[in-house]
C-alpha cells in the first residue's frame, strides 16, 4: 500500500496535467506521407514475389511441426506429406 | 498391398487435426497488407519436397483477374503427389503413394478504404475431404499508415479409412485472426498478427499407432483443441544512400501455444536484394522448436485415456536456410511482366523424444524443398 499510493498520485497528477493542458496537444498526424512510401512499395520489400511458393513452404511446416496459424501466408492442404 | 496394410501405412503419417487446421488455413492467415486490389497475375509452379523417406511433388496454378476496377477473381489448383516411406510408415507398414488435389476460388472487392476477401476451398484425397469458407476484411486507417485485418474461416472435414466404407469421423474448425501493420518510417514497417484456431471432432488419425509398454495400440487424441499464435514482424529497406541495387531485411518471431500443451517458437531472418537489373535474390534463415504435447509419448509407461506417438507433437526442432533467385524474362512497362524463379531450402529436423525403433536413438533427418515458378503480371 505504501508503494501504491505514490503511483496513484502520479497517475492522478498526470491526468490533471493532461486535462488542463489538453488544448496544447495536437492530434497526431500521419508522419510518413504517401509520396514518401516509394521504398516500402518496392518488390524487394516483399517476403516473396510469387504467391504459390509460400503455400508450399507453409504446407511443409504445418504437416511437420505442432504449431500453426498467424503465418501471413495462404497455405492449403492436408497433413499427409 | 492389401487395403488394411496400406491403411496402416497411411496411418503413420496422418494427422487429422493438422489436416483440418491446414485446410482451414488454405484461406486463412492472410497477412495484413495495403488496401489495393491484387494485381492481375498468373503463376505456374512445379514443387518438390524430398526428406525423411517422403517425396511430395506436383504442379500448381494460380490465376487472378480484376474486373471493373473493384473486383478481382482468383482461382488456384494445387496437386500433391506423395510417395511415402517415412520412418512411421516403414515401422508399421509399407511404402504407399497417394495424390491430393486442392482447388480454391476467391473474390476480392474494394469499397473505399476497405478490401473484402471471400474464398472457398476444397481439398480431396482418397480418405480425407476438407471444405473451407473464409472472409477477411482489410481496412486502411490513419492516412494509410496503419492497416488492420479481421478474418474468419470455418472448415468441415470428413475423415475416412482405407478399407472402411463411408467416413469414420468428422472434424470442424474455426479460425479468427486479427492483424495490424504499421508504417514506422519511409524505410521500415512492423506488423503483429494474432490467430486463434479451434478444432472439434475427430482430431486423431484412424491409422496412427501409439506405443505403450512397447506394444502398439491405436492412438487416442482429445476431441477438442484450442490454439493461438502471435507473430511479430519488422521489415526495412537497408539500401545505402546512392546504391543502385535495393536491399531489405526482415525479422519474424512467432509464439504458439495450445490446450494440448504444445508451445512453439519460430524465428526467421530474411535478406533480399537486387543483384542486377532484372535479377532479385531472396534469402532466409529459419529456426523452429517446440515441446511435446501433454499426451505424447515415445513409449508410454502407463496406459492413459489420451496417448499419441505423433512426431508432430514430439519435442523437436528444425533449422535451415533458403534461397530464391528470380529473373525478369520480359518486361513491357504498363503492359506485362514475365518472371522465372527457382527456390531451394534445406531443413534439418531433430527429435528429442521420438526414437528409431531398432536402435533407440533420437530420430533426425534432412529435407530439401525445391520449386520453380513461371509468373506473369498483366
Amino acid at each position: 500500500m505504501v508503494r501504491v499510493r505514490p503511483v496513484l498520485t502520479a497517475i492522478v497528477a498526470a491526468g490533471l496535467l493532461a486535462s488542463t493542458a489538453g488544448c496544447a496537444f495536437k492530434p497526431i498526424e500521419p508522419w510518413v506521407k504517401p509520396y514518401e512510401r516509394e521504398r516500402l512499395a518496392d518488390p524487394v520489400m516483399k517476403a516473396s514475389l510469387d504467391e504459390l511458393p509460400g503455400r508450399q513452404r507453409d504446407h511443409v511446416y504445418v504437416v511437420r511441426e505442432g504449431s500453426r496459424g498467424a503465418t501471413g501466408v495462404q497455405g492449403g492442404g492436408c497433413g499427409c506429406n | 498391398m492389401p487395403p488394411a496394410c496400406r491403411g496402416a501405412a497411411v496411418a503413420a503419417i496422418r494427422n487429422a487435426a493438422k489436416v483440418a487446421g491446414l485446410a482451414a488455413g488454405a484461406l486463412a492467415a492472410t497477412s495484413v497488407q495495403a488496401v489495393d486490389l491484387p494485381e492481375d497475375r498468373a503463376e505456374t509452379m512445379y514443387h518438390l519436397y524430398d526428406g525423411g523417406g517422403v517425396i511430395a511433388q506436383g504442379p500448381a496454378v494460380l490465376v487472378r483477374k480484376s474486373m471493373l476496377d473493384r473486383v478481382s477473381l482468383s482461382g488456384t489448383w494445387y496437386v500433391d503427389a506423395v510417395s511415402n516411406a517415412s520412418i512411421d510408415v516403414v515401422t508399421t507398414a509399407s511404402k504407399f503413394k497417394e495424390t491430393r488435389n486442392q482447388g480454391e476460388l476467391g473474390l476480392d472487392y474494394v469499397v473505399r478504404d476497405s478490401l473484402i476477401h471471400v474464398a472457398g476451398a476444397r481439398s480431396v484425397e482418397p480418405d480425407y475431404q476438407a471444405s473451407t469458407l473464409s472472409v477477411d476484411l482489410t481496412q486502411d486507417v490513419f492516412g494509410g499508415m496503419t492497416t488492420v485485418l479481421l478474418g474468419y474461416s470455418h472448415a468441415d472435414d470428413k475423415v475416412g479409412q482405407h478399407g472402411t466404407p463411408g467416413w469414420v469421423g468428422t472434424a470442424h474448425h474455426w479460425q479468427y485472426r486479427l492483424g495490424v501493420t504499421q508504417i514506422l518510417t519511409p524505410r521500415w514497417t512492423a506488423s503483429a498478427n494474432l490467430e486463434s484456431i479451434n478444432d472439434d471432432g475427430y482430431l486423431q488419425s484412424p491409422y496412427r499407432l501409439a506405443r505403450v509398454f512397447g506394444s502398439y495400440i491405436h492412438e487416442n487424441a482429445p476431441g477438442t483443441r484450442e490454439s493461438k499464435a502471435l507473430k511479430l514482424s519488422a521489415t526495412g529497406d537497408i539500401t545505402p544512400e546512392g546504391a543502385n541495387n535495393r536491399r531489405s531485411l526482415r525479422a519474424d518471431y512467432r509464439y504458439y501455444w495450445d490446450t494440448w500443451g504444445v508451445r512453439g517458437h519460430t524465428l526467421e531472418l530474411a535478406y533480399n536484394r537486387n543483384l542486377a537489373p532484372g535479377w532479385l535474390l531472396e534469402s532466409f534463415l529459419r529456426y523452429y522448436r517446440q515441446n511435446h504435447a501433454l499426451f505424447y509419448s515415445d513409449n508410454a509407461p502407463t496406459q492413459t485415456l489420451y496417448v499419441s506417438r505423433n512426431r508432430e507433437l514430439a519435442t523437436m526442432h528444425d533449422f535451415g536456410p533458403g534461397v530464391t533467385v528470380s529473373y525478369t524474362l520480359r518486361n513491357v512497362p504498363g503492359k506485362f511482366d514475365v518472371k522465372l524463379s527457382g527456390s531451394y531450402q534445406f531443413i534439418d529436423f531433430h527429435y528429442a523424444d521420438y526414437t528409431v525403433g531398432s536402435t533407440g536413438r533420437p530420430y533426425s533427418f534432412h529435407a530439401s524443398v525445391f520449386n520453380t515458378v513461371l509468373s506473369a503480371t498483366f
